[in-house]
């Protein structure tokens, strides 16, 4: 057993976790994070997408220990004061989801895309959430949804007028 | 017969922003995986490596050993309480169907069949200890092409003596309702013989597949991640010879299903099984390997055609000569999917007669069922792949062809020659507004160019003019078909004295948005707020009848269902509120939630006598003290969708890559109750149709084992994968059912596999080439290529035989003898 500390959804936690313990196990099972799903075992779905230090990161693929120390956002650490995320506000108004299975992830994911790149095309939007698999929607109006919340973004003028992908990964 | 015609708005209609999405969408989910309950056991399979053997021991010493290990079952040990899992549709009185152990006891008949389960502390021991049981297996002759094993040869089941398990025949001439169609064939002026192949899919729900068993109570509660409550619980019961009243199954959220979670699984009985046993709440949660390698498979069938022709191009006879996989076992509808196929090969089209004969065979595989449209999509396939070469054949546009043998909208209701009665539709409209839409013309001038210009990127356009037969119901043709339930569906309401409402669904939605419809349903017909209605569902103690969520058939079963108990609330709900006003009930009209007294401004609200009937001080004399009400709808008849699908893509003639450039379709399914649902659920049809048609495949290798088993090698394509859809919608009404309603969920997967397929095919006619295999990837678009430019004279029907590890052999390669491909000059004559 290891000694981890870990800030999830603005709360410290600290707990002893096997070395082995993935991230998404840790939070599910020892925090009561079940709103972060598992989809795969190799690490393709996305569907257990949280934000170590304000970054995606498929939580699959993070050992818990890896965590000791970060912060992690989930989808239920999004809203804030009642009042939801914008993306999580896009993903309702454009019906940018079905059963809801993938949805944890793909906003989390979305919210980064838009991170680094505040106003992508549509092309950049689905190149972008590849790593997130969606049975459901056809993805469709997830892409809108994202489009969406990058026009009602405050940033997106200036980013658009100014550095452009400053913030990009490419 | 709309009670709130009158209101200035509908609900039914409007695009509503869905109500459930709050919880989904910040993370309030229930999803069967998170359910922990006080001493709760945890569940890990040990599964068959080898496709076919005889299991010589099992050694679970070593995992009873383990560290947290509480248990290990074998077939043997439960072999007494597991029973046989059921098949509900034997399709002949003969069928063959060997028994079906959750755990295998003697043999093993598919790489990943259980043969053990561990039972421990933690799901982390469960999973270490299955590498420590050891199983010895006496191989068997592996049985995986299902031709072959048609034919003869080694056996899956030697017990049974034949690798079929039933052969279902339809011919029009016998039924009387069409001609004698190998007449047809032997007097015809132009034949197109083919051989598809539907290969192998997997549904491929994002959620796996759980389950939660608590025998802790005087009933066992079972939590499932399935698509079926109501038939889980008949089939739980039945199967492991348990009283159905000791029973409560529990669907809580389900992330999506797709027929995949149409099923009574291995893994539900066992861990119903092994709680009891116990006495312990257990819990089993797949991976997704094991998702992919046991949850049940769909389609992979082999459909030999004859299409039987004028030289005008009027269809005189279709032939279909079907081989369906069933792998190892029957499951829950297995055998019934193909004949769920066989009334839609003649789709939309006027054909005078038809044969259809099934053959479904038993291999060493996983086995198959439902799977997003199940039947419908291999006949559409078949169909409108055909209907694109006889066009090709005798020179005129695709869509020519298709208006040459189409029901004219003018000829509805129309008796088809596989016995259906459609009752709506305008295959006019919905093609003329997709060719607008598309800008078909343009698209197929552009084509003419670069197919004279030789470029190296060609244009190819795909057609699929649809229909289907959805809303399963109604009971008295499912009898007739040999299906052991009926396809009724079942809704209460329950009036609550604060003035909500409670609507009680037997329908079980995972996705499909049906807490929003119904409230909209509800809504209108109750004259009631959208928001002061309540969806309750997927739990056998609170909805006690149903016939749960498949086959499109949610709204215009279970939609009506809704709409028949609301009309009975308002019944019985009049003479209390003609009490109330002092009137004669005679004298109310009911309108926006209100009862008036005609001609007078004197009036009382739906939700006063809800609290009428709860206080019951003031109530006519005898009358039952609740305006709840409960209906069973049955219809007199399936619905009829259809649509009319345009893909056009471009394929690279030096690599073999396919883009789709533009996808466009328009659909009928009658009246629309929420247009934003309705697109979301075309949206997602249309990328699993895609799917089949250009990604995804399940492949075993010449030893059973299956390939394509996680997500790495299984293509579910992503957002990057797929283009932007351009949708649209013509509206016939449906007039077997009050709402005037179709059914959409399965449309666009059925309707978009063969437009995009005769799309890749488009594009390269002209190069010689008539047919490429499914999925059509770039190395068999290449690889066609390069066998039609080296002159190679590939027998077409030849290829079809082999199920293909080599996927690079399938490519089909035109004699040349046909059509060079539709010019866009020719025209019908
Ligand atoms: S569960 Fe992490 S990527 Fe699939
Ligand atoms: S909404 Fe169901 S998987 Fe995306």
């Amino acid at each position: 057993m290891a000694r981890i500390s870990i800030e999830v959804d603005g709360v410290g936690y600290s707990d002893d976790v096997e070395p082995r313990t993935l991230l998404v196990h840790y939070l599910r099972e020892q925090v009561g994070k079940t709103g972060t799903v598992v989809g795969c075992d190799t690490s393709n779905c996305g569907a257990c997408t949280v934000h170590l230090d304000g970054a995606s990161v498929k939580s699959c693929t993070v050992l818990a220990v890896q965590a000791d120390g970060h912060e992690v956002t989930t989808i239920e650490g999004l809203a804030t004061g009642g009042e939801l995320h914008p993306m999580q506000q896009a993903f309702h108004e454009n019906h940018a989801l079905q059963c809801g299975y993938c949805t944890p992830g793909m906003i989390m994911q979305s919210i980064d895309l838009l991170h680094d790149n505040p106003d992508p095309t549509e092309q950049e939007v689905r190149d972008g959430l590849e790593g997130n698999l969606c049975r459901c929607t056809g993805y469709q109006n997830i892409v809108k949804a994202v489009l969406a919340a990058a026009a009602a973004t405050p940033t997106h003028s200036d980013a658009a007028a100014g550095t452009g992908r400053s913030g990009g990964t490419a | 017969m709309t009670v709130t015609e009158d209101r200035p708005t509908t609900e039914v209609g409007s695009s509503r922003l869905r109500k459930e999405d709050q919880r989904l969408i910040t993370g309030r989910t229930r999803w069967t995986d998170n359910i922990t309950l006080p001493g709760m056991l945890h569940l890990a399979m040990v599964r068959s490596p080898v496709a076919h053997a005889k299991i010589t021991s099992i050694d679970v010493d070593a995992a009873k050993a383990s560290p947290g290990v509480v248990a290990v079952f074998t077939g043997a040990d439960i072999n007494d309480e597991q029973g046989s899992l059921p098949c509900a549709w034997p399709i002949t009185e003969d069928q063959l169907a060997p028994p079906h152990p959750s755990i295998a006891v003697e043999t093993v008949n598919f790489a990943g069949e259980i043969v053990a389960c561990i039972v421990a502390r933690t799901a982390v021991a469960a999973k270490d200890a299955v590498e420590l049981v050891d199983v010895e297996y006496d191989d068997l002759p592996v049985v995986l092409d299902m031709a072959a094993a048609a034919e003869g040869g080694d056996l899956t089941h030697p017990d049974l003596g034949t690798n079929v398990s039933a052969t279902w025949v339809f011919d029009s001439a016998e039924a009387e309702t069409g001609g004698n169609v190998e007449q047809a064939i032997s007097e015809a002026e132009v034949l197109i013989e083919r051989t598809f192949r539907q290969q192998r899919l997997i549904p491929a729900f994002m959620e796996p597949r759980s389950v939660v068993c608590d025998p802790t109570g005087e009933q066992t509660t079972v939590w499932s991640a399935t698509q079926i409550p109501h038939i889980l619980r008949l089939m739980l019961a039945l199967t492991c010879e348990i009283s159905e009243s000791k029973l409560r199954v529990i669907a809580p959220d389900v992330g999506g299903g797709f027929g995949g979670k149409l099923q009574v699984t291995p893994e539900e009985v066992v861990t119903l099984v092994v709680s009891r046993r116990l006495a312990r709440p257990c819990k089993y949660t797949e991976t997704r390997s094991e998702s992919l390698l046991a949850g049940h498979h769909g389609r992979d069938q082999i459909q030999k055609l004859t299409l039987a022709a004028k030289q005008d191009g009027t269809v005189t006879g279709l032939k279909v000569e079907l081989l369906a996989d069933m792998g190892a076992y029957l499951g829950l509808v297995t055998s019934g999917i193909p004949i769920l196929g066989a009334f839609m090969y003649n789709s939309i089209y006027k054909f005078p007669s038809y044969r259809f004969v099934c053959k479904n065979v038993f291999t060493n595989k996983n086995w198959t069922d439902a799977y997003r449209g199940a039947g419908r999509p291999e006949a559409t396939f078949a169909i409108e792949r055909l209907m694109d070469e006889l066009a090709a054949e005798i020179g005129v546009d695709p869509i020519d062809i298709r208006e040459k043998n189409w029901i004219k909208h003018e000829e509805f209701p129309f008796s088809t020659v596989a016995g259906l009665e459609y009752d709506s539709g305008n295959y006019e409209a919905a093609t003329a507004k997709a060719k607008e839409l598309f800008g078909y013309d343009a698209l197929r001038a552009e084509q003419r160019q670069r197919r004279d210009a030789g470029d190296q990127v060609q244009l190819g356009i795909g057609i699929s003019t649809f229909t289907e037969m959805c809303g399963l119901a109604p009971s008295r043709v499912l009898g007739a078909l040999s299906y052991a339930a009926g396809g009724w569906e079942h809704a209460s309401i329950r009036m609550l004295p604060s003035g909500k409402v409670e609507v009680i669904t037997g329908s079980s939605g995972h996705g499909q948005g049906h807490e929003t419809a119904w409230s909209q349903i509800a809504a209108d017909r109750l004259g009631m707020p959208f928001d002061d209605i309540e969806i309750l569902h997927g739990d056998t103690q609170v909805s006690p009848r149903g016939l749960d969520t498949y086959g499109s058939r949610s709204l215009t079963v279970g939609g009506m269902a809704v709409v028949a108990a609301a009309d009975k609330v308002i019944e019985k709900a009049k003479p209390i509120a003609a009490h109330l006003l002092e009137a004669d009930a005679d004298d109310l009209e009911f309108s926006a939630g209100r009862f008036n007294v005609k001609g007078t401004d004197s009036s009382v609200g739906l939700t006063d006598v809800s609290l009428a009937v709860f206080a019951a001080h003031n109530l006519p004399d005898g009358i039952e003290p609740s305006i709840d009400a409960e209906a069973t709808f049955d219809p007199a008849n399936f619905s009829f969708p259809h649509g009319t699908h345009l893909c056009a893509v471009e394929v690279d003639t030096e690599t073999g890559e396919t883009k789709i450039r533009d996808y466009t379709c328009v659909d009928d399914i009658g009246k629309v109750v929420n247009p934003l649902i309705v697109e979301g659920q075309v949206h997602g049809g249309l990328v699993q149709g895609i799917a089949q048609a250009l990604f995804e495949e399940a492949v075993y290798d010449d030893a059973g084992t299956l390939v394509t088993g996680s997500f790495v090698d299984y293509l579910v394509p992503s957002a990057a994968d797929i283009p932007h859809f351009t949708t649209g919608r013509t509206e016939s009404p449906s007039t077997t059912n009050a709402l005037g309603v179709k059914g959409v969920g399965e449309a666009g997967t059925i309707a978009s596999t063969p437009a995009v397929v005769n799309a890749v095919v488009d594009a390269v006619r002209h190069l010689g080439i008539d047919d490429i295999e499914m999925p059509c990837s770039p190395h068999r678009v290449w690889t066609a290529l390069q066998t039609a430019s080296s002159g190679a004279d590939t027998p077409r029907d030849k290829t079809m035989v082999d199920d293909n590890a080599d996927p690079s052999h399938n490519a089909q390669v035109s004699d040349g003898s046909g059509a060079e491909g539709f010019t866009g000059q020719g025209g019908l004559g």
